[in-house]
C-alpha cells in the first residue's frame, strides 16, 4: 500500500457527473422496443372479501392484458421473512391499496381510465386500525393474537430495583408513520422469454431480495431470474422490500403479454400504497435512585406493522435493542411487540425502529430529570455507558468511548448553558418561547446479532483486461455514496488511484450476493470484504509473477492486463466470517448485538410562536463518533440531509389515516420541510476507529434520523414547560397540548406537572 | 399523469376577441386556462372534469399593470412574479405584493396569475384577503361588453363566482387611497414556503386620537369563501384599543368565521389562530408599528 490516502478525501462521486448532466438513466428514462405499460388495481377497503369484479363497458378490454392471482405461475406471495403477503389478493383484503389486478396496455395514457372502470364489490369486515384495537384482539386479523413477533430482553434483577428506588418514573411516548419521500418514485421494467426466464430492471436497494421473491413467485430457478438495479433516485429503506412487489407485478404482466412491461408509480400511488416508517408506542417505567441513577425498569415497545409481516420482526428487534439508549441499566425488561393492523404494511426506513425507541428513551430522560429535580444534562451524565460496562443485551462496551466528553463538546458547541439562561429570561414575556433540548444516543452498525453470519455475504474484486479493477457487489448506489466509498476502499487497499477502480453494475448475473444495502453495513461490512477480496487480486498477481513486491499504479494496471491476457479473467472472492469471540443468542436477544456502535449527541434550539403555535428550529448541533470518516463531504451530507429528514419527522410530516388509508398522499398536503424550515445544521465528527470496519469505519447514515426528534421535542417541552411526548408536533398538536393542559389544570385545581 | 391527453382539447386563439367569441358560441363549454398552476394539478391527478380548454396565457389584452392617478388597473393575466416586483404595488398595496410572494415557488409565480387566483375561488387563495381589504373592483368582459363588479360578493359560495359562462375576468382595479394606513398581513401555513394557508390575515387600519378610525380585516381558509370580518371591524371601529376591546374583537372574530376540520388543519386551531391574528394586528395598530 502506498501513501496515496484516498480514504478520508472527498473524491468526486463516481456517478456524480452523469447525474448532474442528466445522462444518468433512471428507470422511467428506459424504453425497450415494443414495451407495454402496467398499472395496478387496488383495494379501497381495509378488510373484507371480494364479492364481484365488474369491468366497465366504456373500455375496450380486448386491447388490455389483465392479470389476476390465477395467473401466478409459482406461489402467490412476496417471499421475504414470512410468506404471508400475497402478490395479488385473491379473495381476502387485508388493507387499503392492496393489489388485486394488474393491467397492461401499449399506451401508458390508456391505463388510468381502465383502472377507474373496474369496480369491485366487497363484503367488508370490521377493520383493526390502531395498536390498541389490535392488542384488544376483538377481531383477529393475523395469526392467533394479531402479533407478528414478540421479543423479551431481560437483564438483571428488576424486582430489587423497584425496592431500592427513590422515584419510579413512568411515561408513554409515540411516533407516527413517515414516508421516505425519495425523489424518484418506484418503478420497474420486466421482460420474459421462456429460454432466459425473467429479467427485471428497476429502482431498488436489494437486488437479491427481489431475486428471491421472483424465484418463488414465478417458480423459476436462480439462473433464470435476473435483477438489475438501474440508477436509483433515493431510497431511505423505502426501496428495500416493496420493489419485490412491483417487480413481481411487472414480471407477471411480462409473462402474460410476452412483452417488456414497465410499471411506474406516480407520487399519489407511491405514497398511498408503499411502506412507511412503523408508528410506535413506548411505555417506560423506571426505578431511579435519589441522585438520578437508573436502577432498572421496564420498557414496552410496540410497533404497528400493518397488515403483513414484511420486515417488522427485524425492525422490532433493532428498536428493542436501542430502547435503553446509551445508558447503563443494571436491570431491565424490554417487551417488544410488532402488531398487525389493517393498514398497508409498514417497512424499512432509515433507522429501522431505533428512531422510535430512542425518541422514547430521550424524552423519558428529560422526564426523569424533571421529576427528580435535576438538569437533563446531569441525569444523562450519571447514567452514560462506560467502557467495560454492558448494554441491555449484556454486550460489553469495548470501545474507548467517553460519552461525558462527547456531551461536553456538544454543550459547548451549542452554547447550551448561556442559551438556557437567556431563554429563561426572554420567555418571561412575549409570544415567542424559546427552548433547547438534548438527545444522546447510539446506533449499532451492520445487521443485528447473527444477521451477518446468516447472510454470509460474498464480495468479488476483478482485474479487468484494460488494467482497471472492478468491485463486484450487490450493494447498490442510491445517492448515499456506495460506489464512491467502495472504490475508495479498494483503491486505498491496493495503492491505486481512485480512477483505477470502479464498481460493477448491480446485476445478479454479474455480481455475488453481498447482502442488502441497508443498516450502514455497506462500508463497514461489505467494505471490509472489499479489502480482503482486493488483497486476493494482488496476491494472485504476485503469485503469477506479473507484479513485484512494490509497484506503481501503472505497474499494477500492467500486471492486470498481462494476467488477463495470459490466463483469462481474474476474480477474487471474499466471504463474511464472524469474528470468533462474538456471541449472540437469537432466542433471548442476548450478547453481541452489533459489531460496533456509533455514538452521538444532538442539540436543538427552537422557538415556539404562541400566536400560531408553530415551532421553528433555530440551531442544530450534530456531534457524532463514527469510527472513521471515509469521505468528509458525503458524510457531512448524510448527516445534514438526515437531520432535515428528522426535522420532518419531528415537526412536519404527519400521515393522515382514514380507515387505514393515507388521505394526504400528495406533496402539497404531506408536508416535508423546505430549505426555509431547516436551520443551519452544524455537523461535527469524532473518530475513534473500529477494528471491524473498512479503514475503521462504522455506520453513519442512521444517526441523523435518530437524534432530531427527541432533541427537538425536548427543546419544545423546555420552551413551553409542557410535555411533548408524541411526534410529529404540528402546530395543531402544540395548540392541543397547551389547551389540554390548561383544561386539566382547571379541573384538578393544580398544575398538571 | 392520471389523465389521457387524447381526452382533452386545447385551443389558443391568440386574441381576446377570438377567445370571447369562442366562449359566446357555447357558454360553459370552454374552460379558460392561463398559467395552469391550478388546472394542471387536477389534470395530473386525473380530476380535471373540463375537457375543452381555451388558452388565455399571454393574451396582450390581459397583461400589464396600469398606474392611473386614482387607481391601479392590474390585468387579469398578470403573474405573481410581476405583481411582487411592481414598485407601485409594493409601495401602495403591500398586502398584495406579499401575498404574491407567498404563492407556490418561483416556477408557480412565473405562471400563476391574479385572475386565475380570483376565478379559481379557493377560500385559501393567498391574494384574495388583500383584495377584500383593498375593496378591489373587477372588470368582467364578454362579447356583450364590459361590466364592473365589486370583488366583495364575487364569490357566491365554495368555488363558485358571479362569472357568466361567456365571460372572462379582464382586470382588477384598486383605488389608490391607502397610503396613510397600516397594512398588516400574515400567512399561517404548514411550512415557511410552498404551503397552502391554514389561516391567513390581511388587514389595514388607522388610529387617530387614540381611536380606531379606519379598519378592514379579511381572513383566508376560515369559511367557504375568503372572508371580510365586518362584525369584528364594527366591534373595534371608533374605539380605543385596550384589553377589553381585544377580547371583544376576538369574540367577534370567532363568531363570524366558519372554520372546518379538513386535511390541512382543525376548526379549533383555525378559530384560535384567527383570533390571535386579529389581536396581533390590533396590537400593532395600537402601537403604530410600520409594516
Amino acid at each position: 500500500m502506498n501513501n496515496s490516502s484516498i480514504v478520508g478525501i472527498s473524491v468526486p462521486r463516481k456517478e456524480g457527473q452523469d447525474k448532474v448532466t442528466g445522462r444518468a438513466q433512471y428507470i422511467d428514462d428506459i424504453v425497450l422496443p415494443g414495451m407495454w405499460y402496467g398499472a395496478t388495481v387496488r383495494s379501497t377497503i381495509p378488510r373484507g372479501r371480494i364479492k364481484q369484479i365488474t369491468f366497465g363497458a366504456e373500455v375496450a378490454w380486448d386491447d388490455y392484458v389483465i392479470v389476476s392471482a390465477k395467473d401466478i405461475p409459482g406461489k402467490n406471495c412476496i417471499a421475504l421473512i414470512a410468506e404471508d403477503q400475497p402478490c395479488l389478493a385473491e379473495n381476502c383484503i387485508n388493507h387499503p391499496e392492496e393489489p388485486i389486478l394488474l393491467l397492461a396496455h401499449a399506451d401508458r395514457h390508456a391505463l388510468a381510465k381502465a383502472v377507474n372502470a373496474i369496480s369491485i364489490e366487497y363484503d367488508p369486515s370490521p377493520a383493526v386500525l390502531t395498536l390498541e384495537e389490535s392488542e384488544r384482539c376483538c377481531d383477529i386479523i393475523w395469526g392467533s393474537d394479531n402479533t407478528f413477533k414478540t421479543y423479551v430482553i431481560q437483564k438483571g434483577d428488576i424486582d430489587s430495583a423497584w425496592a431500592k428506588a427513590a422515584y419510579i418514573v413512568e411515561g408513554e411516548y409515540r411516533t407516527g408513520a413517515q414516508e421516505q419521500l425519495y425523489i424518484e418514485n418506484n418503478g420497474m421494467i420486466a421482460w420474459f422469454d421462456p429460454e432466459h426466464g425473467i429479467t427485471v430492471w428497476g429502482s431498488l436497494q436489494c437486488p437479491y431480495y427481489v431475486h428471491k421473491a421472483l424465484m418463488t413467485l414465478c417458480q423459476l430457478p436462480a439462473e433464470r431470474v435476473r435483477v438489475v438495479q438501474v440508477e436509483t433516485g433515493g431510497a431511505f429503506g423505502g426501496k428495500e422490500d416493496y420493489p419485490s412487489m412491483i417487480a413481481g407485478h411487472a414480471a407477471l404482466l411480462a409473462i402474460k403479454t410476452r412483452k417488456a412491461v414497465k410499471i411506474i408509480y406516480d407520487r399519489l400511488e407511491d405514497m398511498a400504497a408503499t411502506s412507511k416508517r412503523h408508528p410506535s408506542r413506548t411505555r417506560h417505567r423506571t426505578a431511579v435512585s435519589k441522585d438520578g441513577k437508573i436502577l432498572g425498569g421496564t420498557i414496552d415497545f410496540t410497533i404497528d406493522g400493518g397488515a403483513y409481516t414484511t420486515l417488522s420482526p427485524v425492525v422490532l428487534s433493532r428498536g428493542a435493542i436501542h430502547a435503553g439508549g446509551p445508558y447503563y441499566w443494571p436491570s431491565v425488561r424490554i417487551t417488544a411487540k410488532a402488531l398487525a393492523t389493517n393498514a398497508p404494511p409498514h417497512g424499512a426506513f432509515r433507522g429501522f425502529g431505533a428512531p422510535q425507541s430512542l425518541f422514547a428513551m430521550e424524552r423519558h430522560m428529560d422526564r426523569i430529570a424533571q421529576i427528580i429535580g435535576a438538569s437533563p444534562i446531569v441525569v444523562r451524565q450519571r447514567n452514560f455507558l462506560k467502557p467495560g460496562q454492558t448494554t441491555i443485551t449484556e454486550q460489553a462496551v469495548r470501545e474507548p468511548i467517553d460519552l461525558e466528553k462527547l456531551l461536553d463538546r456538544a454543550l459547548e458547541l451549542s452554547s447550551y448553558q448561556s442559551r438556557k439562561e437567556s431563554f429563561a429570561e426572554e420567555n418571561e414575556s412575549g409570544e415567542i418561547k424559546k427552548g433547547i433540548g438534548v438527545a444522546a444516543f447510539l446506533h449499532g452498525a451492520g445487521f443485528t446479532g447473527s444477521g451477518e453470519r446468516y447472510l454470509g455475504s460474498v464480495v468479488g474484486v476483478e482485474a479487468c483486461a484494460d488494467g482497471a479493477v472492478r468491485v463486484l457487489v450487490s450493494s447498490t448506489e442510491f445517492g448515499q455514496g456506495t460506489k464512491t466509498a467502495l472504490s475508495q476502499v479498494a483503491a486505498e487497499t491496493l495503492g491505486l488511484g481512485y480512477e483505477d477502480v470502479d464498481v460493477a453494475p448491480a446485476d445478479t448475473m454479474e455480481v455475488p450476493n453481498s447482502g442488502p444495502t441497508v443498516a450502514s453495513r455497506t462500508v463497514m461490512v461489505v467494505g471490509s470484504l472489499v479489502c480482503s477480496a482486493a488483497l486476493g487480486i494482488r496476491h494472485a498477481l504476485r503469485q503469477s509473477g506479473w507484479l513485484g513486491d512494490s509497484y506503481s499504479p501503472e505497474e499494477f494496471r500492467a500486471a492486470c492486463r498481462n494476467y488477463v491476457a495470459a490466463h483469462g479473467a481474474l476474480r477474487s472472492w471474499s466471504r463474511y466470517e464472524a469474528p470468533p469471540d462474538i456471541f449472540w443468542d437469537d432466542e433471548k436477544h442476548r450478547g453481541e448485538a452489533y459489531a460496533a456502535f456509533a455514538w452521538a449527541v444532538y442539540i436543538a434550539s427552537v422557538r415556539v410562536d404562541l400566536t400560531t403555535y408553530t415551532v421553528s428550529v433555530d440551531d442544530f448541533v450534530a456531534l457524532q463518533e463514527v469510527g472513521r470518516v471515509l469521505h468528509p463531504v458525503l458524510a457531512a451530507g448524510q448527516i445534514t440531509g438526515g437531520v432535515a429528514q428528522g426535522i420532518g419527522l419531528s415537526l412536519y410530516e404527519k400521515v393522515i389515516w382514514q380507515n387505514g388509508r393515507m388521505q394526504n398522499s400528495q406533496m402539497t398536503n404531506y408536508i416535508m420541510p423546505t430549505s426555509l424550515d431547516v436551520p443551519p445544521i452544524r455537523v461535527f465528527f469524532e473518530e475513534l476507529g473500529n477494528v471491524h470496519g473498512a479503514f475503521g469505519a462504522k455506520g453513519i447514515g442512521e444517526l441523523p434520523i435518530d437524534g432530531p426528534a427527541p432533541a427537538i421535542a425536548n427543546a419544545v417541552a423546555d420552551a413551553l414547560g409542557a410535555p411533548c411526548d408524541c411526534v410529529p408536533l404540528l402546530a395543531e398538536d402544540i395548540f392541543d397540548i397547551l389547551t389540554t393542559r390548561v383544561a386539566t389544570a382547571d379541573r384538578s385545581g393544580s398544575p398538571s406537572r | 399523469m392520471r389523465s389521457n391527453p387524447r381526452d382533452y382539447q386545447l385551443v389558443a386563439p391568440g386574441t381576446l376577441h377570438a377567445v370571447l367569441s369562442l366562449l359566446a358560441e357555447a357558454p360553459g363549454k370552454w374552460l379558460p386556462i392561463a398559467g395552469g398552476t391550478d388546472l394542471m394539478v387536477l389534470y395530473g391527478a386525473g380530476k380535471l372534469a373540463a375537457r375543452n380548454l381555451v388558452s388565455i396565457w399571454s393574451l396582450p389584452e390581459l397583461r400589464g399593470i396600469e398606474v392611473l392617478p386614482d387607481q391601479v388597473r392590474i390585468g387579469a393575466g398578470c403573474t405573481y412574479a410581476e405583481l411582487r416586483e411592481h414598485p407601485v404595488i409594493a409601495r401602495e398595496f403591500p398586502l398584495l405584493a406579499r401575498a404574491a410572494s407567498w404563492t407556490g415557488g418561483t416556477a408557480n409565480q412565473n405562471r400563476g396569475t391574479i385572475g386565475g387566483n380570483i376565478v379559481n375561488a379557493s377560500p385559501a387563495a393567498d391574494s384574495l384577503p388583500a383584495l377584500l381589504v383593498y375593496e378591489a373592483e373587477l372588470i368582467l368582459v364578454s362579447v356583450r361588453g364590459e361590466r364592473r363588479v365589486p370583488y366583495l360578493g364575487f364569490h357566491t359560495g365554495y368555488k363558485t363566482t358571479q362569472l357568466a359562462g361567456d365571460e372572462l375576468l379582464r382586470a382588477v382595479c384598486l383605488a389608490r387611497q391607502f397610503s396613510e394606513c397600516l397594512h398588516h398581513t400574515r400567512k399561517v401555513g404548514a411550512r415557511s414556503a410552498q404551503a397552502i394557508a391554514k389561516v391567513a390575515i390581511a388587514a389595514l387600519g388607522g388610529v387617530a386620537g387614540g381611536r380606531v378610525q379606519e379598519v378592514r380585516i379579511a381572513l383566508a381558509s376560515v369559511a367557504p369563501v375568503p372572508l371580510r370580518l365586518f362584525e369584528t371591524e364594527r366591534a373595534v371601529k371608533g374605539k380605543s384599543i385596550d384589553k377589553c376591546l381585544l377580547a371583544a374583537a376576538r369574540r367577534a372574530t370567532v363568531s363570524e368565521i366558519r372554520p372546518i376540520d379538513d386535511i390541512r388543519s382543525t376548526a379549533r386551531y383555525r378559530s384560535a389562530v384567527s383570533s390571535n391574528l386579529v389581536e396581533e394586528f390590533l396590537r400593532r395598530l395600537s402601537a403604530g408599528a410600520p409594516i
